[in-house]
């Protein structure tokens, strides 16, 4: 979705500030927000897809007005909430430090039977969450074949940067089959699609109006065509001038 | 987005430690979560896993061809494996390391949110996941190698990786000059988080000299 996340190009935010010696976080709850996340995460009610889902769809406004983590907390509750782990009325009353009256409480059985202990945290970090599946069919595409993106505008998940959009670019890699974004997030299943690095000029992206020499996106399978020359038909007075 | 307040340790309890620790306590108590769990956690990543890992990587291959070699071609392999250093697992399953050279300077961006290679480099910085770098990166990454205090020269080639999807990159700094015959544990004093992103260059050994004289 054309949300506030998708921040290439956008201008106005200021300079990027590094901080000296910075510490990994920077409030006591942003610790515990992080944890809870991951840990929550571990019970394997959302996918990775579904989770930035849920921090992309928050109102842009409020998007850019919070912190990193704030986005998070925000996502998570929203997650909690979808898959039946947590009521609406139990949360907003317990973040209010009230006691949810009657409002009913929910609880997933499934969520708390996978439970991750402390023991298993490494094992289950070390496995991670690789994407890569097995091929369906062959690549279309070549490394070095010339590409265009696909103009979409999808209300649901997507991966496909507006910058990037509708741009002519060249197959700089491929990954094999990576589980598509666009499906996983909405539940409609993983549809391993090929995975390739399409390197775009700067000037394709930007016109003048960058110092960058190029820009490497990875990009699924379907968010890409050939470039064929059909796209762009001769100018007939330039073959006359030619001539 | 927004940078978030720093708080003192004796501060009172923000609005957001109480809402997250009344979260933290309903996780509990509905059996999702374990508490010792979330200690782990944290410590795995505030105090085990960070940019020292990164810089063991780029450190052996500034001393080791063949390693070098690996980790362009199968980067996964070469610093996942047990045969490699073992970093591996989330938000570094599928890795590609990008070499700079004199001719090419790479850099690392996410725009959409804030992907980066948690077994070599830890979590991100602020900086990294603010919409002012994930915003001008693509477009203007002289413009932020300016606010690093860095100038490359105008007929270096900068690419920009915008990681959209789960690979993660790994840039592989050049290695200073003046530190012919030093070690890897000695080399790897000089590689800086920044320059395994792309957003700095590997210190010099005078530099580290003067940082070391500093602290």
């Amino acid at each position: 979705m054309n949300g506030a996340q998708d921040l290439g190009g956008a201008m106005g935010f200021g300079a990027v500030m590094p901080e000296h010696d910075e510490e990994i976080f920077h409030a006591p709850w942003e610790r515990r927000a992080f944890a809870i996340t991951l840990a929550a995460g571990f019970t394997g009610q959302w996918n990775i897809d579904m989770a930035r889902s849920a921090r992309e769809s928050l109102p842009p406004a409020q998007y850019l007005a919070s912190s990193y983590y704030e986005i998070w907390f925000e996502g998570l509750q929203r997650l909690l909430i979808a898959r039946g782990m947590i009521g609406e009325q139990e949360l907003h009353a317990a973040l209010a430090g009230q006691s949810a009256g009657n409002a009913p409480g929910v609880r997933s059985t499934e969520a708390a039977a996978r439970r991750v202990a402390a023991k298993d945290v490494s094992a289950v970090l070390a496995k991670g969450g690789p994407t890569e599946r097995p091929a369906g069919q062959a690549a279309r595409f070549q490394i070095g074949d010339a590409v265009r993106t696909v103009v979409i505008h999808p209300a649901h998940h997507t991966r496909l940067p507006r910058y990037v959009r509708g741009k002519r670019g060249r197959i700089l890699a491929t990954h094999g089959a990576h589980v598509f974004p666009d499906t996983n997030a909405q539940g409609l299943g993983e549809h391993p699609c090929w995975l390739y690095t399409v390197q775009f000029d700067a000037h394709e992206l930007w016109g003048p109006d960058t110092t960058a020499s190029s820009v490497c996106v990875d990009c699924w399978e379907p968010y890409l065509q050939l470039d064929t020359p059909l796209d762009q038909p001769e100018d007939p007075m330039a073959s006359a001038v030619s001539r | 987005m927004q940078t978030p307040n720093h708080t003192h340790p004796d501060a009172p309890l923000s609005e957001m430690d109480i809402r997250v620790r009344a979260l933290e306590t309903l996780l509990i108590d509905k059996g999702y979560v374990d508490p010792a769990a979330l200690d782990e956690l944290v410590d795995t990543y505030e105090h085990r896993v960070g940019p020292h890992n990164g810089a063991r990587v780029v450190a052996r291959a500034w001393t080791d061809p063949k390693y070098r070699a690996w980790l362009l071609a199968d980067a996964t392999a070469a610093i996942g494996s047990d045969e490699g250093f073992g970093f591996r697992g989330r938000q570094g399953e599928h890795m590609v390391a990008l070499e700079n050279t004199p001719q090419l300077h790479n850099m690392v961006v996410c725009t959409l949110c804030s992907c980066y290679p948690w077994p070599v480099l830890g979590l991100p910085p602020v900086w990294y996941k603010s919409a002012p770098y994930r915003s001008r990166a693509v477009i203007d990454p002289r413009g932020v190698l300016a606010d690093f205090g860095l100038q490359l020269p105008t007929q270096t080639e900068i690419r920009v990786w915008d990681s959209t999807a789960e690979i993660r990159y790994l840039v592989l700094p050049m290695r200073p000059d003046g530190t012919d015959g030093w070690s890897e544990e000695q080399l790897a004093r000089l590689v800086t988080r920044d320059s395994m992103i792309g957003t700095g260059v590997a210190l010099t050994p005078q530099a580290l000299a003067a940082q070391q004289a500093s602290t």
